[in-house]
């Protein structure tokens, strides 16, 4: 198993340096470019000429992307134009905040997502099930944006029982580590500031995990029935197994494999950033980050921030991977 | 009968005292009875990003330079809620008569936030330091104001594109108390730039401490300062002192209790950074933020319809236009031009793009500006006074002509240029034009296209940058450019002169001849100055507007 994880690991250095290329190029061909950025647009055209000449922006793009990939490797990811701070800082407080995140959204669309899965199956083609079958396609169909502007309207506007933005109130002290606020006031023993965190995250939760929620509802449900129509499941009810055991050994554990696949490719989306949650909570994440670096040109976060997400997703599917011989110790990786 | 007429007259009468009490206040002011305002607390306000630099001299966005309007203090300053320039660290200053020498005499008993003394050195000390940044420091993404204000540096780096000319020369520290700067040329702009916050005096001893001025390159060519100055100690002699910065979260600043005018009535200020309009409006509404900037055209009626919000406009400071390229005919025929201006329905345009964020200039720059005057040629929305001066000039009609607009670009002072354009062209067709619509993305295309003198008809604009008329008609037309196509001699050496009259009320009686010169010539119709809105909560009291953002919030307090 650990043969098969570092032969995935190498496999992963192509998919990031062609990305790594990819997105290199592609910042280099936007309109303007850096020293237009730099000099304004008003600049004259030998003015950008001699500030390309003087930082190396008019050698072949190849020559370029090498000099790049050597800082890349020594950990130095360039600095922010907008916020002149180091790219690998900004990736220090981002990240965390996009994964406490998508780690609720995932524990509130999991956490309701198979139980609900689960009694539909049960109750399947009654009206139980009808009543998931539209919850979930509503779920999957309401934008994200709007699912939040309305929850926000609702319980912070109008109720008043929960924060509409960021991660923290700004009286709140916390002494952070990580930037996971969770485990930050964990740590630290900070009652107060555990309690603001849990509920900043409330809403945004809700929010980013009401698709996902959807999906896993929907593939648990399917996975259960066909599961339950299997041979094997007839044989254990022959045999005077009782239901509730049949349910957690032989049903579920069979069904949640699809599941797992789910979750998995449902996290890493959720870990690459939600820009529409992320900007309408001011949550600071990577998604708003990445995308407000595209309107300021601002190619170190761009180069960055996307090499970074796609090491994310490499990871995250390796390890969904792996999670599969775990429950079904028939596959063997390797 | 007769009663219900006095009714009526007694409602108009207070409609336009209503009218008259929101000029003067400068539509600032928030609402509400004016009680004792409350002392102490802390005000939240909802900024679109963080800052990127707390050492003004090194800011050009406007969050840094909000932040360090409280930080830090000018030499002079505007009048709450006008461009026009008063004392705030110079109580007086008077101008040799070639305008070469200004002499500023200083507030004394004033202190920086570390203790050190305010004086005559100290001013010479920052004057210097910008003078003399050097490297990527004098880039635009650097000391923007100063290359606009002052020009180039001590010595230009090559890279850095900087003006050839500096107008800064030197600074005496006279005695304690007096400053003299010595000028390359007469500028009575200068003044009005001084206000600025990128001419905040900071600390010399924290300047040095905290290395303010090494910067270097990053790989992309952007300056990066190497000291912790603008990022962790920023010292000044505002009424508010840096308390701490969580990137992303939160900026805090306290009150200066040893400030040397009226303190600050506040004991805290949180900036909180939320980029997305609509989360600030929610903010805004659960109380989580005190008050915001910028407010989206689309909420200013739901802030209106709520009794616990307020909304608070900041006088335009921004004109759009119509510019003619005189060198395509027939545009340089005065009729033409003049039947132009009566042909199209600016209000409409005002009314329909901008809504309640706009109204139809009188002339090339805002009425918040000195030298602005309504005594100027105005033209009326008038088809069929613009056809007969079409018919009454002999050309044969329709007249074919380019319109050019900027495509997939919004401007503060032209939010939608395609409508614009749109309903513009339209208009013209009316009166006799063949219109040929045109448009190019914004940059580099079609400001190349219209500075270059390339786009017969063209919309384009300017935001001002200081409270001078210099920002506005100084920009526009001091010299001949290709982008009007015209040379008028006498109005380049009108602006000239007016550049150099350093005696207030001369200087605004020269550009109020000069707007009706130019209004009279025509070189183009100005169609649009844009305002904005700052939302607050209805009990957050003493917050005034200024055209050129220059707001202190030591006179804000929260009440009950």
């Amino acid at each position: 198993m650990l043969r098969y994880a570092a032969r995935r690991l190498i496999l992963a250095i192509p998919v990031l340096l062609g990305v790594s290329f990819l997105v290199f190029a592609w910042t280099r061909a936007l309109p303007g470019g850096p020293a237009q950025a730099l000099l304004g647009e008003r600049a004259t055209p030998e003015a950008v000429a001699a500030v390309e000449r003087s930082y190396g922006l008019d050698r072949p793009l190849f020559v370029q992307y090498g000099k790049y990939l050597e800082r890349v490797l020594t950990g130095d990811l360039g600095l922010s134009v907008s916020t002149q701070r180091p790219v690998l800082d900004e990736l220090r407080e981002r990240f965390p905040a996009t994964v406490e995140l998508s780690l609720a959204a995932m524990l509130f669309a999991v956490g309701l997502g198979i139980p609900l899965g689960v009694i539909a199956a049960k109750h399947a083609r009654r009206s139980l099930d009808h009543v998931s079958l539209v919850g979930s396609l509503v779920g999957i169909s309401m934008p994200v944006f709007f699912l939040a502007l309305i929850l926000k309207w609702a319980f912070a506007v109008k109720l008043g029982w929960l924060p509409s933005i960021g991660r923290l109130d700004v009286r709140t002290d916390l002494h952070r580590r990580t930037n996971l606020f969770i485990v930050d006031s964990v740590i630290s023993g900070n009652g107060t500031a555990l309690w603001d965190a849990i509920r900043h995250l409330v809403l945004p939760a809700i929010a980013l995990g009401t698709i996902p929620l959807a999906i896993i509802t929907r593939i648990t449900r399917s996975a259960v029935l066909d599961v339950m129509q299997e041979d094997h499941v007839r044989t254990a009810r022959a045999k005077g197994i009782a239901p509730r055991l049949i349910d957690r050994r032989h049903v579920l554990r069979n069904a949640l494999l699809p599941v797992v696949t789910v979750i998995g490719l449902q996290t890493g989306l959720l870990l690459s950033g939600a820009i529409l949650t992320e900007t309408v909570f001011a949550w600071g994440g990577l998604g708003t980050w990445v995308y407000d670096a595209v309107g300021a040109r601002d190619y170190a976060v761009l180069q960055g921030g996307i090499l970074f997400v796609v090491l994310v997703f490499v990871v995250v599917n390796l390890l969904v991977d792996l999670g599969y011989s775990i429950i079904d110790p028939r596959i063997r990786v390797g | 009968m007769k009663r219900r007429h006095i009714v009526r007259r007694s409602v108009a009468a207070a409609f336009v005292l209503t009218l008259a009490i929101g000029v003067t206040a400068g539509s600032g002011g928030a609402k509400g009875p004016q009680s004792t305002p409350a002392s102490g607390g802390t005000l939240v306000f909802g900024a679109s990003n963080d800052p990127r630099i707390l050492d003004p001299a090194l800011a050009s966005d406007g969050e840094s330079l909000r932040v360090s309007e409280q930080i830090y203090e000018t030499l002079v300053t505007t009048a709450e809620g006008s461009t026009e320039v008063i004392p705030q660290l110079a109580t007086e200053w008077s101008a040799t008569e070639d305008g070469l020498a200004w002499t500023f005499e200083l507030q004394q008993g004033v202190t920086f936030h570390d203790g050190e003394p305010f004086n005559a050195e100290a001013v010479c000390f920052n004057f210097d330091r910008w003078h003399n940044f050097s490297g990527p420091l004098q880039l635009n993404s650097g000391a923007y104001y100063w290359r606009v204000i002052f020009g180039g540096f001590a010595e230009n780096d090559p890279e850095s594109d900087a003006p050839e000319t500096s107008l800064y020369e030197s600074c005496d520290a006279v005695d304690d108390d007096t400053v003299i700067l010595h000028l390359t040329a007469p500028s009575a702009a200068f003044l009005s730039g001084l206000v600025l916050a990128p001419f905040s005096i900071a600390s010399p001893a924290a300047l040095i401490e905290f290395d303010a001025d090494s910067a270097s390159l990053d790989p992309d060519g952007n300056p990066v300062p190497q000291g912790t100055f603008g990022t962790e100690h920023p010292v000044g002699t505002g009424p508010f002192k840096f308390d701490s910065w969580i990137r992303n979260d939160r900026l805090t600043l306290v009150r200066n209790d040893e400030y040397w005018g009226e303190p600050a009535l506040l004991d805290e200020v949180i900036f909180r950074p939320i980029p997305d309009n609509a989360a600030r409006l929610q903010a805004l509404q659960t109380g989580e933020i005190d008050g915001y900037d910028l407010v989206d055209p689309l909420d200013v009626a739901t802030i209106a319809g709520d009794s616990e919000l307020q909304l608070i406009e900041r006088p335009s400071f921004n004109v759009g236009y119509v510019a003619f390229t005189q060198t395509f005919a027939p545009l340089d025929n005065l009729d033409v031009r003049r039947a132009v201006a009566h042909a199209l329905n600016r209000q409409a345009v005002i009314d329909n793009v901008y809504g309640d964020s706009g109204e139809v200039p009188l002339e090339f720059m805002p009425p918040s500006v000195q030298g602005w005057t309504d005594d100027v040629t105005i033209y009326e929305y008038d088809p069929d006074a613009a056809r007969a001066l079409l018919e009454g000039s002999g050309l044969e009609l329709p007249i074919a002509i380019d319109f050019w607009y900027p495509s997939a670009v919004s401007r503060p002072y032209m939010p939608d240029p395609q409508r614009i354009a749109e309903a513009f062209a339209s208009d013209l067709e009316q009166v006799g034009f063949d219109v040929n619509l045109q448009s190019a993305p914004w940059t580099p295309d079609y400001l190349d296209v219209t500075l270059s003198g390339g786009a017969a008809i063209h919309l384009l604009g300017q935001t001002g940058d200081f409270g001078d008329p210099e920002t506005f008609v100084g920009t526009f037309f001091r010299t001949d450019s290709p982008q009007w196509g015209f040379d008028n001699p006498e109005l380049r050496q009108a602006l000239e002169d007016a550049l150099r009259i350093t005696d207030l009320d001369e200087r605004t009686a020269a550009y109020e001849e000069i707007n009706r010169t130019i209004m009279d010539f025509l070189p183009g119709v100005p169609f649009a100055h844009s305002t904005s809105k700052l939302a607050f909560r209805a009990n957050i009291q003493g917050f005034v507007a200024s055209p050129v953002s220059t707001e202190q919030f030591k006179t804000v307090s929260i009440g009950e």
